[in-house]
């Protein structure tokens, strides 16, 4: 384990708990985005450069900017807050630590493959090998993938579309 | 004095650092000479001999002002906006190729900050970042004014990265490379008659430059500080030095942004007949080869730094031209005509290297 990777870990642990514990919502978005830049550093120490821009440019570069959008928009602070009744939170508490309990005890045990340094291919995070994999082994779900997102655009268009007599300018 | 190679690299980047922030600090000068000739006035001609001083004199008067925080303000967000505005426009000029390999001995050093494969997507993210350090600098100011200007730049600075980055996917089909030093090589091949990519983008080049206006939040597009309807916008309750990072990070940007357009389209650091100089000084001044190349090289460093202030001029002779847009005429621009042009643009490109006409 590099420092690096301990480093990057310890900010990761520490900002997503930012987020849960972040009084302000949006500090707590500010923190997510500060969560995906480790996990692309992550990507980056993985040798992984494609995923790790993607992740910037896609997560923390357009869905966290809508995310802040809202947030600021829906002016909320301390005051506004719905406080939850005690059952919930103790009803929360409780499925959160048996997921954690289920989590570690399914972990405890594992033991990583490993890989095989001669056939390995350190390459294989660069973006024309990614495109290669992608277009050739996975060409069929990549497309579907793509016509859903096609559907969801279609959507997201259809909602937004001027009613007729509609005129707000 | 021996330095080894990741040293002179490390050398590299301090003085594009350093380059990226003299290059902002007069073009704060250049945009009031520029406006003050399109304009029949004199400009600023009182400190120093041609008001050469004038940035220096900015910056003491920004830097001696009174620290002012808003009352209701969250003074650690609002400090932290600026400075995260300066951070991403610095970061993005890293990865650009200046030049291209300078040898001397055994050492090569690349003109260029750092080399990585994905450089075009990583300035794609830098771009995408910016628009963070005004979002929280105009919700922190807790001023109406200020937060309409965060929001109007929000939306614009995502509806035009649409735009720009399906301009940008017709370049790379062409390259198919992501590197920004792949691109530039690719644009000159010795020995054959090559054209940069405005000649086979020139629809795409259109598009990407008038994204780069909308992302730079330079006018026409300078809706989120629009003084007539918002004061201020984003940097309305700001003062001092924090108003001078913002000012700053604004021209950096518009620097980056003419650098990747020079890079991209006007073929970076190469320059036409290149490679017949070289021939030419190697045969007829009996140089080196080595010595011949770096001296292309050189000269190649000064043709991409006039390709790049002749954009930075055109950015701002257009702000002193055109009046600017409206905000329901902006975002139509940019979903309804933009994005439309650049996926035909794709289709285009597609076509065109299918039968063979661009490669």
């Amino acid at each position: 384990m590099s420092p690096l990777f301990l480093f990057l870990s310890f900010v990761a642990l520490l900002s997503a708990l930012g987020v849960v514990l972040a009084k302000n919502p949006v500090h707590s978005v500010l923190f997510l985005i500060l969560t995906f830049f480790t996990l692309s550093g992550h990507y980056l120490l993985l040798n992984a450069q494609f995923l790790a821009a993607v992740n910037i440019i896609v997560y923390a570069g357009a869905i966290m900017v809508l995310f802040l959008f809202v947030i600021m928009f829906l002016n909320l602070n301390e005051e506004t807050e719905p406080h939850k009744p005690a059952l919930a939170k103790f009803a929360a508490a409780i499925a959160g630590g048996s997921l954690l309990l289920i989590l570690v005890a399914a972990m405890r045990n594992v033991s990583p493959a490993g890989y095989d340094p001669a056939s390995f291919d350190s390459q294989i995070g660069m973006v024309d090998r990614l495109g290669l994999v992608l277009f050739q082994q996975y060409a069929l779900p990549f497309e579907l993938a793509s016509v859903l997102l096609l559907a969801a655009m279609v959507g997201s268009v259809m909602l937004g579309k001027r009613e007729t007599g509609e005129r707000n300018f | 004095m021996t330095l080894p190679a990741l040293g002179w690299q490390g050398l590299v980047v301090l003085v594009v650092f350093g380059v990226s922030l003299l290059i902002a600090t007069y073009s704060t000068y250049a945009e009031r000479v520029i406006a003050a000739f399109l304009q029949d006035r004199v400009g600023p001609d009182r400190a120093g001999p041609f008001g050469l001083l004038q940035p220096l004199a900015d910056a003491v008067k920004l830097f001696t002002k009174e620290e002012f925080f808003p009352a209701g303000a969250n003074r650690a967000l609002f400090v932290f906006g600026p400075c995260l505005a300066m951070v991403t426009a610095l970061m993005s000029s890293a990865v650009i190729p200046f030049g291209n390999v300078l040898q001397f001995g055994e050492t090569s050093i690349h003109l260029q900050g750092i080399e990585i494969n994905v450089g075009m997507l990583y300035v794609f993210g830098m771009v995408s970042l910016g628009v963070y350090g005004i979002m929280i600098g105009g919700w922190a100011s807790n001023n109406k004014f200020s937060l309409l200007g965060a929001i109007r730049a929000a939306s614009q600075n995502i509806s035009y990265e649409i735009a720009m980055g399906l301009a940008l996917i017709a370049v790379l089909m062409m390259s198919g490379t992501l590197s920004l030093r792949e691109i530039t090589l690719q644009q000159s091949v010795a020995g054959e008659w090559h054209f940069w990519n405005i000649a086979k983008q020139p629809l795409g080049f259109i598009i990407f430059i008038v994204c780069a206006f909308a992302e730079t939040n330079r006018t026409p597009f300078d809706l989120p500080e629009c003084e007539t309807e918002l004061i201020g916008g984003y940097h309305t309750e700001y003062s001092s030095m924090k108003m001078g990072l913002y000012l700053f990070a604004e021209y950096i940007n518009v620097f980056v942004a003419s650098a990747v357009m020079s890079v991209l389209y006007f073929g970076g650091f190469n320059f036409p007949f290149q490679y017949e100089l070289r021939d030419w000084l190697v045969s007829s001044q009996h140089l080196e080869l080595v010595t011949a190349s770096n001296i292309i090289t050189i000269l190649g460093l000064v043709g991409l730094f006039a390709k790049i202030f002749g954009f930075i001029f055109f950015f701002m002779w257009v702000r002193w031209t055109l009046p600017r847009f409206r905000y329901d005429q902006l975002m139509r621009l940019g979903w309804t005509i933009l994005i439309p042009l650049a996926i035909f643009n794709i289709l285009l490109t597609g076509g065109l290297i299918t039968f063979g006409v661009i490669n």
